[in-house]
């Protein structure tokens, strides 16, 4: 696949901060990639400067193959995680100023439809839902039909009912071949949406890969829950790798058939077994440090 | 009470904590205490402005009692015409010739009217009033370019420049810097704006006054359009240039503040200038207030033409564009 864009050695300085700290990147066309990490982790830095937003202290971008100029400015489109719109006017004027500014667009009834605006157009941007609100910035982003689409955590602050139907909309968005670059503090929406994630901490980036892969790299195991008071008190025995979380007890296994039998040998109560996959969280706690499993 | 206290600590640290807002708030009141006292200063705080034909000697040996009279000015002139215009223009309040015992007052002028029982009570009923040659200006012909000038002021300077801050402070500047729209444009796009609303707003006043007061308009509509549009783009641009980069409402505030209030008070909106300090009339110039009203006045009350109103028109053009060139060249979306 072609690669949309390129970040060569990205490093950005604020003063007594280093928040970009040497980001070599590669997103290729059509796919969905998530920029995680914690607060202060240097996503939005890094995703600004991808925007073009702000300028790196060092390093390159490129958008197929080239430097930022004024085509680059037509062809990206790009939803902040922080905006406040021309005040006094409705979605559709709203979305007609927008438009006014591109040399290419996406027909106005396509945007609406996409961004299921049409019970909205008349109404008073202020007096827009947090949701709607969204979805009427995700139309601005898509104004100029762009091939590529910055996402800086589009559902922060959205209820779950909200942000499934953002979800729905990036999808539907994503199946025009469009690329799309999306920062998020939800594992479960990078797990939905993303195609392919980086995790960054403290301006680096410490993960990188398919959502599967990761998982599969960095865990390769099941994680089996008992309740404590099942277990008997013989776990510490059996040579198994246990964890305690609360008054469960988790256990790290590789051969779920082994270990079941272990356990049911050994007399434990398997009643309430409950058998769980790791997730991006679990990923995400891991590979950024805040807690080793 | 708790409550209270914890918002009022809030909200005091948030003001103590934004040092450009805390040194305007200081600074403005210090250069407007400093800055009045300083161009009005004297022992005497002046009332009158009193024309004398002869200067002030013939003054103190003719009429000694009106030269000791306190809180008069005295403007001594060589030139009778030249006097004579200032008093149906309003820019002095009395012009006396204490050898021949003559004096003019504009008849519709308050302050006319109250040096001439000053005169009375001075000298005595000798002196004999002279009718100004041709139409004496109304107080309100005199004062209304004044008035709308100041409205215009306000409105371009703070319509601009705070709600630009404000932009840049939401962030919606930051979302037009995502987009292929350049500083001019938008820019540009703001004054236009904002010089069409202006302009219709003064057009519609002047329109709606002109129907109870009848105006006194000896020039051309058109001529006195084109300095008003002139001078609003100039007071625009220099918003714009305010607000090119802050995202402090306050601290751009205090620099409107700053550049409103000595436009307000030294472009002879209020009273003229004549015969204050020299600098004083050489800062006035470097206002485009100043310009917008002087022509103004030349314009409807004396029917001055373009020709002879171009030095201003030029002053506000150059002004205006010099002005948006920089306000362009270092603006800043965020």
């Amino acid at each position: 696949m072609n690669t949309v864009i390129r970040a060569v050695k990205l490093v950005k300085h604020y003063p007594g901060v280093v928040a970009v700290d040497g980001i070599d990147l590669d997103i290729p066309q059509g796919i969905c990639f998530g920029l995680l990490g914690p607060n202060g982790a240097g996503k939005t830095t890094t995703i600004e400067i991808l925007e073009g937003i702000h300028q790196a202290t060092s390093g390159q971008v490129l958008y197929k193959g080239e430097p930022l100029g004024q085509k680059y400015r037509e062809e990206v489109g790009i939803q902040f995680q922080h905006t406040a719109l021309q005040e006094f006017l409705t979605v559709r004027e709203t979305l007609q100023m927008f438009e006014q500014l591109y040399q290419r667009t996406m027909p106005m009834d396509e945007i609406i439809k996409l961004c299921a605006l049409e019970e909205l157009l008349d109404r008073d941007t202020r007096k827009l839902s947090g949701g709607q609100r969204q979805r009427l910035l995700l139309g601005l982003a898509l104004v100029n039909d762009p091939e590529l689409i910055f996402l800086d955590e589009p559902t922060t602050g959205l209820d779950p009912q909200a942000r499934r139907h953002f979800w729905d909309l990036v999808t539907l968005v994503k199946s025009r071949n469009k690329t799309i670059v999306l920062t998020t503090h939800y594992m479960e929406e990078a797990y939905a949406l993303c195609d392919e994630i980086a995790i960054m901490d403290r301006g680096r980036i410490v993960s990188r890969g398919t959502p599967a892969q990761l998982l599969s790299e960095h865990f390769g195991d099941v994680i089996l829950q008992i309740p404590k008071e099942d277990t008997g008190n013989r776990l510490s025995e059996l040579g198994l790798n246990v964890l305690q979380a609360g008054d469960t007890v988790e256990i790290r296994s590789k051969g779920l058939h082994n270990t079941l039998k272990l356990l049911m040998d050994n007399g434990v109560n398997l009643d309430r077994l409950h058998i769980r996959a790791w997730t991006l969280e679990d990923l995400f706690i891991n590979v950024t440090g805040v807690h080793k499993p | 009470m708790k409550k209270f206290l914890a918002v009022l600590h809030a909200r005091n640290m948030e003001f103590l904590r934004d040092r450009s807002a805390l040194v305007w708030n200081l600074a403005m009141p210090f250069m407007l205490v400093f800055g009045l006292a300083f161009t009005f200063s004297g022992n005497n705080k002046e009332l009158f402005k009193v024309g004398v034909l002869g200067g002030e000697a013939t003054l103190q040996q003719c009429a000694p009692q009106l030269h000791d009279t306190l809180h008069l000015q005295f403007v001594p002139y060589d030139d009778a015409e030249t006097a004579i215009n200032k008093v149906k223009h309003h820019q002095l309040d009395m012009l006396v010739d204490p050898a021949a015992k003559k004096y003019w007052i504009n008849a519709s002028s308050p302050n006319g009217y109250m040096m001439e029982r000053i005169l009375w009570g001075t000298e005595g009923r000798d002196y004999a009033r002279q009718a100004a040659d041709g139409r004496e200006i109304r107080y309100v012909d005199w004062f209304l370019p004044g008035i709308l000038g100041m409205n215009m002021m306000f409105s371009c300077l703070f319509g601009v420049g705070y709600v630009i801050t404000r932009y840049r402070k939401n962030g919606f500047l930051k979302r037009l810097k995502a987009t292929p729209l350049n500083a001019f444009s938008f820019l540009f796009a703001q004054l236009v704006s904002r010089l069409l609303l202006i302009m219709l707003i003064t057009v519609i006043v002047y329109a709606g006054s002109n129907l109870f007061v009848d105006f006194n308009m000896q020039g051309s509509y058109w001529t006195l359009l084109l300095v008003a549009s002139l001078g609003a783009m100039c007071m625009i641009a220099i918003g714009l240039l305010i607000a090119a980069r802050t995202a402090s409402e306050e601290f751009a505030g205090g620099i409107l503040n700053m550049v409103t209030w000595p436009m307000m008070l030294l472009s002879g909106a209020w009273f003229s200038l004549e015969g204050t300090h020299e600098w004083v009339r050489q800062l006035a110039q470097l206002f485009p207030l100043t310009h917008v009203i002087d022509a103004s006045r030349a314009i409807m009350n004396e029917g001055a033409t373009l020709a002879q109103v171009m030095p201003q028109v030029a002053i506000l053009a150059g002004m205006g564009v010099v002005t948006l060139a920089i306000g362009a060249a270092i603006f800043k979306w965020e």
